[in-house]
């Protein structure tokens, strides 16, 4: 059985991190569990964790007045959950449903995020990782906003 | 090698469109809908995978459609056609026993022959997904002659997705590894929501010895071919088919020419080292 360290190095995210710095953050992670449907987080929430997806997948949901939920995007098998820990006012800004069996480890971000401020070269590494995350999503996002899939006018 | 009328250029043949009776008619989604066409008199074309007819609405015009049925089995022509314009909607308003013009087949064909003992990755968004079937049958019927099969399909909403039934049943029948995303979902869809260019990381296919065949929109395939370059999977292993707007068919109106090719008489496939260049420019 692989150690939660062993876990968190596999990750494209935490690759390439000092085996110190894995090791810190792997004390502030732990494995977790939702069942399909189970809420993981609320918009305004606090987004003290976040969570690297090991099986399964979340929805990211938006309540829109009057209307159903609007699914505004997935995050599957392998992919980091949640980057609002990092950033202030500290809040999920998406609800976030499993929509399946989900197994994870959640990481305590508020834990992380203090010791990011103390240990300038850990900050350094996780924003430029997280970086990456986000600028991800924000290009898929703009991708989207094309409408690739627009159709002809015959 | 499957017959294609492109080579009879200007012959009275090639410019001529036949009569061809709808046969059967099916509504896929909101705004789309599959013809079965069957000619009023003698032997009906028969199509490759990849060619594609023009489909005359008497009176109203005539358009390109892909072929999207089977190719191996089919005595009619299947056409899957989205009602957007003039002629594609008067087309799916046809009803069954309207008479509509046949010309074709058109173009070449999809190379799914020459990638057998290969790993077959296809990729269609939106509409894309019908000129891929005829080639989708073929690996399915000779399932054991290929190696992993990934469908990847992205839709816009999942009211936009296609041939679901059948698209579920060949996962489960064919041993298809079933990949599937919408741009936008409700708390309804249990699926992946994101563009279909979420769905190259994760599929398997040694980029070795692949071949991968994509069918959207251009912006689409463009951003589908970058993330299978990704892979490392070489831009001559992957397989688009093109679309402009085509009038003759036969390479001799210039209509659907890109740069120093026109679609109509070298394409409508291509592999992507011989079209990337040529769609980055922006005045083709």
């Amino acid at each position: 059985m692989k150690t939660l360290d062993a876990v968190i190095a596999e990750s494209p995210v935490f690759a390439g991190l000092t085996q110190e710095q894995l090791e810190f953050i792997a004390g502030c992670a732990q494995n977790v569990h939702f069942d399909e449907g189970q809420k993981i987080a609320k918009r305004g929430d606090a987004a003290d964790i976040f969570y690297l997806l090991r099986m399964g997948e979340v929805a990211l949901d938006v309540d829109v007045p009057n209307k159903n939920s609007v699914r505004i995007d997935t995050v599957e098998s392998g992919q980091v959950l949640g980057w609002s820990w990092l950033i202030p006012p500290y809040q999920w800004n998406y609800d976030v449903t499993a929509t399946e069996l989900v197994r994870a480890v959640s990481f305590d971000g508020a834990c992380i995020r203090g010791k990011c401020e103390s240990d300038p070269a850990l900050g350094y590494a996780l924003l430029t990782r997280f970086s990456q995350v986000i600028v991800g999503r924000l290009q898929a996002t703009r991708l989207r906003l094309i409408d690739i899939y627009g159709a002809d006018t015959h | 090698m499957a017959q294609t009328l492109t080579e009879t250029a200007g012959s009275l043949e090639a410019m001529t469109p036949v009569p061809y009776a709808v046969t059967a008619k099916r509504q896929d989604t909101y705004d789309t809908w599959t013809l079965e066409l069957e000619p009023v008199d003698g032997a009906p074309i028969v199509p490759g995978p990849g060619q594609f007819n023009m489909l005359y609405a008497f009176g109203v015009g005539e358009v390109p459609i892909s072929n999207a049925g089977n190719f191996e089995t089919d005595e009619r022509l299947v056409h899957t056609i989205r009602a957007v314009g003039s002629v594609t909607k008067a087309l799916c308003a046809a009803e069954i026993g309207t008479v509509i013009g046949v010309r074709g087949p058109f173009g070449n064909t999809w190379p799914i022959v020459e990638a057998k003992g290969k790993d077959v990755v296809i990729v269609a968004g939106g509409i894309g997904l019908p000129p891929l079937r005829p080639a989708i049958y073929h690996v399915l019927k000779n399932r054991k002659d290929y190696g992993r099969f990934a469908l990847l399909y992205g839709a816009r909403t999942p009211a936009d997705l296609l041939f679901l039934d059948e698209v579920k049943s060949w996962q489960c029948n064919y041993d298809v590894d079933l990949d599937m995303t919408v741009d936008a979902g409700d708390t309804d869809w249990k699926g992946k929501v994101g563009l279909v260019t979420k769905l190259i990381p994760p599929a398997e296919f040694d980029v070795d010895d692949a071949r991968a065949f994509v069918v959207g929109p251009e912006i689409m395939m463009k951003f589908v071919a970058q993330e299978l370059m990704n892979r490392d999977l070489p831009a001559e292993s992957i397989n688009v088919s093109l679309e402009r707007t085509m009038r003759c068919g036969v390479g001799l109106c210039g209509h659907c020419q890109i740069g120093p090719t026109l679609i109509c008489r070298d394409g409508a496939c291509y592999t992507w080292d011989k079209v990337e260049k040529l769609l980055a420019v922006k005045e083709l």
